[in-house]
């Protein structure tokens, strides 16, 4: 026969019961096991609500008023849907969410093919690759405060390395490599700053996915012949799919909201071509105080974002579901 | 239990007691809310004199330039009390009168005597006025400052560059007095071989995300005749912002940039134009006053290698105003002592010290002193400057107004989009809306 010895939480839970003032105790003892559920996440939720919903809500009562937030003493009129039909009328608006989509359609594309491949290739398991791994992660664990000052420096012209090794394969002068004061060529700077940051991300999102592919499916395509490329096809990428799916979930919402890496790099130039959403919504808020109109802006933003996600989300749950 | 109440309730208190000491400790304490940069240093070092003859310590909250305005209007507009004093940007003045951030000073300054007269009046009228033009003060003139230029005099002096420039243009190589000869300059300048290293004509102002490109912009635009409205109906911008010389301006900035700064100049302001100096890049400089100290001491370009002129004339001769006034924020809880140290600072001899140290006093009896010109080799082309300055638009709405401004000329000058006429049309109109929301027009 052994002698079993309460564990530490036994403990403490003998300790708290003796503790409890019998009247608490009494009150205790009568709650419903629902009812002490709900009294252990009221907290959570009352931040939760507190922090994410009110701000919400009040977002959405600001988006149909004229309220600036630099002028507090100034009355404030409801304006209807006046705000919504001016950020929807809006050609800078349209401007700012077309390059937002410019930025992220490009970065995902790159993101999700360069991941995957890294993922693909670390996930061979050649000599050294946890040690290529752990280099490959770098840019991902970097500030982007210090990526953006650290690319600006890059891309200067006259001492920047990316101008000088351009130069050096194109034979184009380095002071002719422009790349964040060229409309043409200032887009494609930020997607390639954001690239090699974020392409870690998604590289350990699908090495995930592979890792938890069975071997035994692999050794059952041997058996039937398979070949390599076959086995890619109709193995490895549809039972990674899901993963890399939530990848470019991630990405998408993150990239939607790009803000400190456009800021950094161009402030929105050359003139308005890397100016994203968030830039124009920052604009609106923050530096002319149009805070209704700003607010409207930020619902129509939300309202796109969530609308795709959960559209998303749906044909997530379906690839998953095969 | 009740030993465990009793903890609580004393580390409660203590935690209270905590938080609320330092705030006692320093009820003589001012703090004064600034920029991050080398006036702010001299001031602090100008402050020590109010400290050993009032007592009361001073402390200071400076923020770079690129978070100034951010940081500081947020405090002001949630009624913050971190400020007591604030030298804030010369177009704050509009929306801090309007909104209640700033303490009116004109009865203070009638019972202390000071006088408005005793200041520079181009400073009264930027830093101090709103409604501009009457006798409405929020602020005490407290740093003068203007767009003007450096140059590499050392460059400039050198005999086989002077004869090379002669005999192509025809006139001396000196401080240009006209835009045409600043840019035939910049143009000579420009990928030419000195010393062993490629340098390039001049540095201006390009920078897209804050007030960089208007700043430098209007600073030129005055002198073709761009004008902010009509002198007779205010607001009234058509024929006056887009006028046929405020369009020749703009091109002319444009061809500027073009033709005679060094590459990577897409988004230069205060910070890379100096530094495009220091590093011996660039022959000529636009840049605000302020910088000129700082680099007149600079070992490799400074001293005798530099010289400074103000803004060139073309129809007209403005230069673009910067600077700032101090002011008491209505917020604060030490009302009296901050317009005691106001009243301090604006003493004569206080100011002479002020401008000893680096700050640019604003008094006549400072910038008007017979040996003034001669007191930095900087100082002439700063009274030069002063003399000739207009300002940005100080409107509550002046954030809109320069937000359209920044998108509008950067689109043209750096991004090439367009013409000078249409992005000097599309600012009437993004002007036109701001002041159509505020129902001034």
């Amino acid at each position: 026969m052994t002698i079993s010895h309460p564990s530490i939480v036994e403990k403490a839970a003998d300790a708290t019961a003796r503790a409890t003032p019998a009247s608490l105790a009494r009150h205790v003892r009568g709650l419903s096991d629902r009812a002490i559920a709900w009294l252990f996440i009221a907290p959570a939720i009352t931040l939760l609500l507190a922090i994410n919903i009110f701000p919400l809500i009040w977002a959405v009562y600001l988006s149909f008023t004229n309220y600036r937030a630099n002028r507090p003493n100034a009355p404030v009129q409801g304006v209807g849907l006046g705000n919504y039909e001016r950020v929807l009328n809006d050609p800078d608006i349209w401007q700012a969410m077309q390059t937002t989509a410019h930025f992220v359609f490009w970065t995902i594309l790159l993101q999700t093919v360069i991941g995957f491949a890294l993922a693909y290739l670390i996930d061979r398991k050649f000599r050294g690759h946890a040690f290529w791994t752990t280099i490959i992660l770098i840019p991902m664990m970097l500030s982007p405060a210090v990526v953006g000052n650290f690319w600006r420096f890059l891309y200067e012209p006259q001492i920047g390395l990316f101008a000088y090794a351009v130069s050096l394969v194109s034979g184009i002068p380095t002071s002719d490599v422009q790349m964040l004061g060229n409309v043409s060529l200032a887009p494609w700077a930020i997607i390639i700053v954001d690239t090699w940051m974020w392409t870690p991300y998604v590289m350990l999102i699908c090495l995930a996915g592979l890792r938890s592919i069975p071997d035994y499916i692999y050794e059952a395509a041997e058996v039937d012949r398979a070949s390599p490329w076959r086995q890619f096809w109709s193995i490895t990428v549809p039972m990674a799919l899901p993963f890399i799916m939530l990848a470019v979930l991630f990405r998408g919402i993150e990239n939607f909201k790009m803000f400190d890496m456009v800021t950094l790099l161009t402030g929105g130039g050359p003139g308005s071509v890397t100016e994203v959403a968030s830039i124009t919504l920052k604009r609106a808020a923050f530096e002319s105080w149009a805070t209704g109109r700003a607010s409207a802006f930020a619902i129509v933003l939300f309202v796109a974002v969530f609308g795709l996600a959960n559209i998303y989300v749906k044909a997530l749950n379906k690839v998953k579901q095969r | 239990m009740q030993k465990t109440s009793k903890a609580l309730l004393g580390l409660a208190t203590a935690f209270v007691m905590s938080s609320a000491l330092p705030n006692l400790a320093k009820s003589d304490e001012l703090t004064l809310c600034w920029a991050a940069w080398d006036p702010a240093n001299a001031l602090v070092e100008l402050s020590k004199d109010f400290t050993a003859k009032t007592g009361t310590q001073m402390k200071f909250e400076f923020v770079p330039w690129t978070s100034y305005a951010d940081r500081f209007l947020n405090e002001l507009n949630s009624h913050g009390k971190l400020c007591d004093l604030i030298i804030g940007d010369s177009q704050w003045i509009g929306g801090s009168a309007e909104n209640g951030h700033y303490v009116k000073l004109n009865d203070f300054f009638d019972k202390e005597g000071i006088k408005m007269d005793d200041f520079v009046p181009a400073t009264v009228v930027g830093y101090s006025e709103w409604p501009k033009n009457t006798p409405n003060y929020w602020a005490l003139p407290a740093m003068g400052d203007v767009v003007g230029w450096t140059y590499r005099k050392d460059w400039f002096e050198k005999p086989e560059l002077q004869k090379e420039f002669k005999a192509k243009y025809g006139h001396d190589l000196a401080a240009p007095k006209t835009y045409d000869e600043l840019k035939q300059i910049a143009e000579f300048f420009q990928k030419r071989e000195i010393d062993g290293k490629t340098v390039y004509g001049a540095s201006i102002y390009t920078e897209r995300g804050s007030e960089g490109i208007t700043m430098g912009v209007t600073n030129v635009l005055y002198d073709w005749g761009f004008q902010y409205d009509n002198p007779k109906k205010p607001y009234e911008m058509e024929g006056f912002v887009n006028s046929d010389d405020a369009v020749k301006g703009l091109e002319f900035y444009k061809s500027l940039y073009d033709c005679c700064t060094p590459p990577g100049s897409s988004n230069v302001y205060m910070v890379e134009s100096a530094d495009a100096f220091k590093s011996g890049q660039v022959a000529m400089q636009m840049n605000f006053a302020f910088t000129w100290p700082g680099l007149y001491k600079d070992e490799k370009v400074g001293g005798d290698r530099i010289g400074f002129f103000p803004n060139p004339a073309e129809k007209a001769h403005f230069a673009q105003l910067g600077g700032q006034g101090i002011s008491v924020v209505s917020y604060s809880d030490k009302r009296d002592a901050a317009l005691q140290y106001i009243k301090w600072f604006a003493q004569p001899e206080v100011q002479a010290k002020w401008w000893e140290l680096g700050g640019f006093s604003c008094l006549n009896s400072v910038v008007n002193a017979p040996d003034f010109a001669k007191s930095q080799p900087y100082a002439q082309a700063f009274l030069d400057s002063m003399a000739i300055v207009k300002d940005f638009w100080a409107e509550p709405s002046y954030a809109s107004l320069l937000q359209a401004m920044q998108k509008r000329v950067h689109n043209y000058v750096v991004a090439g989009n367009g013409t000078a006429k249409e992005a000097l049309d599309g600012l009437v109109k993004d002007w036109s809306d701001v002041f159509k929301d505020d129902g001034k027009i």
